[in-house]
């Protein structure tokens, strides 16, 4: 009898386990998910950039400077090695962007322009997508980070080697306003 | 919650087929006529709101600003995007609808459109998406359903007191253990609507606060949904496209349909605004916008 209760609680311990690892894969797979989602949303911002460009310079043809930062910056961007240079040179975008759109302030015809407009908002969304997009990426680490540091989780995890996760943060340097310099 | 309806109805159920000789027969047939009544709200349910409400499917080109809200929270939300349409009429609402995340739709009218900033516009989109993400659609038509049997019941039972008390009267011996069952079930009967009703619009309640906490949580902006509240509660525009069977997926009580008087509160499916804003405000001085 005690052999018939003693093989219960193994089988039990067991789905347990199984249970803990299956919610551990779960939560690991969902941080990688908003990974790639951040990717989605910066490589639809490299895709509008051209039609933008193509857009300013109907009406700005000479404002030569601008459009070699913007494209400069955005080749680098997509270029970039590993995280750290990626987020540089993302920054480098952004303020190129706004420099751009700064000077659009001063035509009137463009900023009335349809596609420019569309543009304009098209570009505003995907910067506040690629925001929750890293917003998401953090919670989901945050919760996979938790499961891995928590009793009971936190033997599994110790056992089946799910180490944890890098949260997106902000370099120090980068809080500083960008100057886009290509020197 | 939920634990108590099951209660309340099991209770009904079971008294029901004492007093009618029935036996487990009326709670089945009961139960059948719940789940029928479960299966067809739940599978249409986006579809019948969508008609009542005269709402027609926004489009990006025409509303690209909300479009691009909705998809950008709905990727913070972690939930694929959910189908939006539009309202035309000049009272600030919305509402969410869809028993899951794969088949949400959000409603905006148009009037939200135009009174809200874009940061209140987003704490009002990410309060409708945390319905969807919570699940709250499915609980509350599992409520309203529960209700309805629990109403049902009752009527049956009240009915069968009606034609049926004369003759169990009669029966003799049993008389005495009967005549009890036969108050607590007459109680019951009565009571229990009321009671169902008061449950549910409990349940509502505290959804409203959990969405207004997730949605906080998904903008880390509770000021602007704080903001946006007051903004439509102070509105006085009656909400000529609701009715009283979709007042409570608003994200506030339609104007006409408020109750005035201390019972109001009971009797809301909404939280009262004041008490909503407090709350919101109370995590927003949290952050480091805050002095």
């Amino acid at each position: 009898m005690s052999v018939l209760i003693a093989f219960g609680i193994i089988v039990l311990l067991l789905l347990m386990f199984a249970g803990l690892y299956n919610r551990l894969v779960n939560l690991r797979n969902r941080v990688d998910n908003a990974w790639s989602q951040i990717d989605v949303q910066l490589k639809r911002r490299y895709d509008l950039i051209p039609n933008l460009i193509e857009t300013v310079k109907g009406y700005a043809a000479h404002e030569k400077q601008l459009f070699e930062n913007v494209t400069k910056a955005r080749s680098e961007a997509i270029s970039a090695g590993n995280v750290g240079e990626q987020a540089q040179a993302e920054n480098m975008l952004t303020g190129a962007l706004r420099s751009l759109f700064a000077v659009a302030e001063n035509y009137p015809d463009l900023k009335a322009n349809q596609n420019f407009m569309m543009l304009q908002e098209e570009l505003s969304g995907t910067e506040s997508k690629i925001a929750f997009a890293r917003q998401f990426y953090n919670d989901t680490v945050m919760s996979f980070n938790t499961a891995t540091q928590t009793i009971p989780t936190n033997m599994v995890a110790g056992m089946f080697g799910f180490t944890q996760r890098e949260y997106f943060e902000i370099e120090e340097g980068s809080r500083e306003p960008v100057k886009v310099d290509f020197s | 919650m939920i634990f108590l309806f099951l209660v309340l109805v099991g209770a009904l159920g079971w008294v029901f087929g004492e007093l009618t000789g029935f036996g487990y027969g009326g709670l089945a047939a009961a139960l059948v006529i719940a789940a029928a009544m479960v299966f067809t709200s739940y599978y249409a349910s986006d579809k019948i709101v969508l008609a009542m409400s005269r709402a027609r499917e926004a489009s990006k080109r025409e509303f690209p600003h909300l479009y691009n809200s909705v998809e950008g929270l709905a990727i913070a939300a972690g939930i694929p995007k959910p189908k939006l349409y539009v309202i035309d009429d000049t009272a600030p609402n919305a509402f969410a609808t869809g028993r899951d995340p794969e088949h949400a739709v959000i409603a905006v009218t148009t009037g939200l459109l135009e009174k809200l900033d874009r940061l209140e516009l987003e704490g009002v989109i990410a309060h409708e998406m945390s319905h969807i993400k919570n699940y709250d659609i499915r609980l509350m038509t599992l409520t309203v359903v529960l209700v309805g049997v629990v109403v049902l019941l009752s009527d049956w039972l009240l009915r069968s007191f009606w034609w049926g008390g004369g003759r169990r009267r009669g029966d003799g011996n049993s008389g005495g253990g009967l005549g009890v069952l036969f108050l607590v079930g007459l109680a019951l009967a009565l009571l229990a609507p009321l009671f169902a009703n008061l449950i549910k619009l409990s349940i509502s309640r505290r959804r409203e606060y959990l969405a207004d906490a997730s949605g906080a949580m998904l903008t880390r902006y509770p000021i602007g949904l704080a903001s946006a509240l007051r903004k439509i509660s102070d509105d006085r525009e009656p909400l000529e496209a609701a009715n009283k069977a979709t007042s409570h997926l608003y994200i506030s009580p339609p104007k006409q349909l408020t109750v005035g008087g201390k019972v109001k509160e009971l009797w809301s499916t909404h939280p009262p605004i004041e008490e909503r804003i407090r709350r919101l405000e109370a995590l927003g001085g949290a952050g480091p916008a805050s002095s």
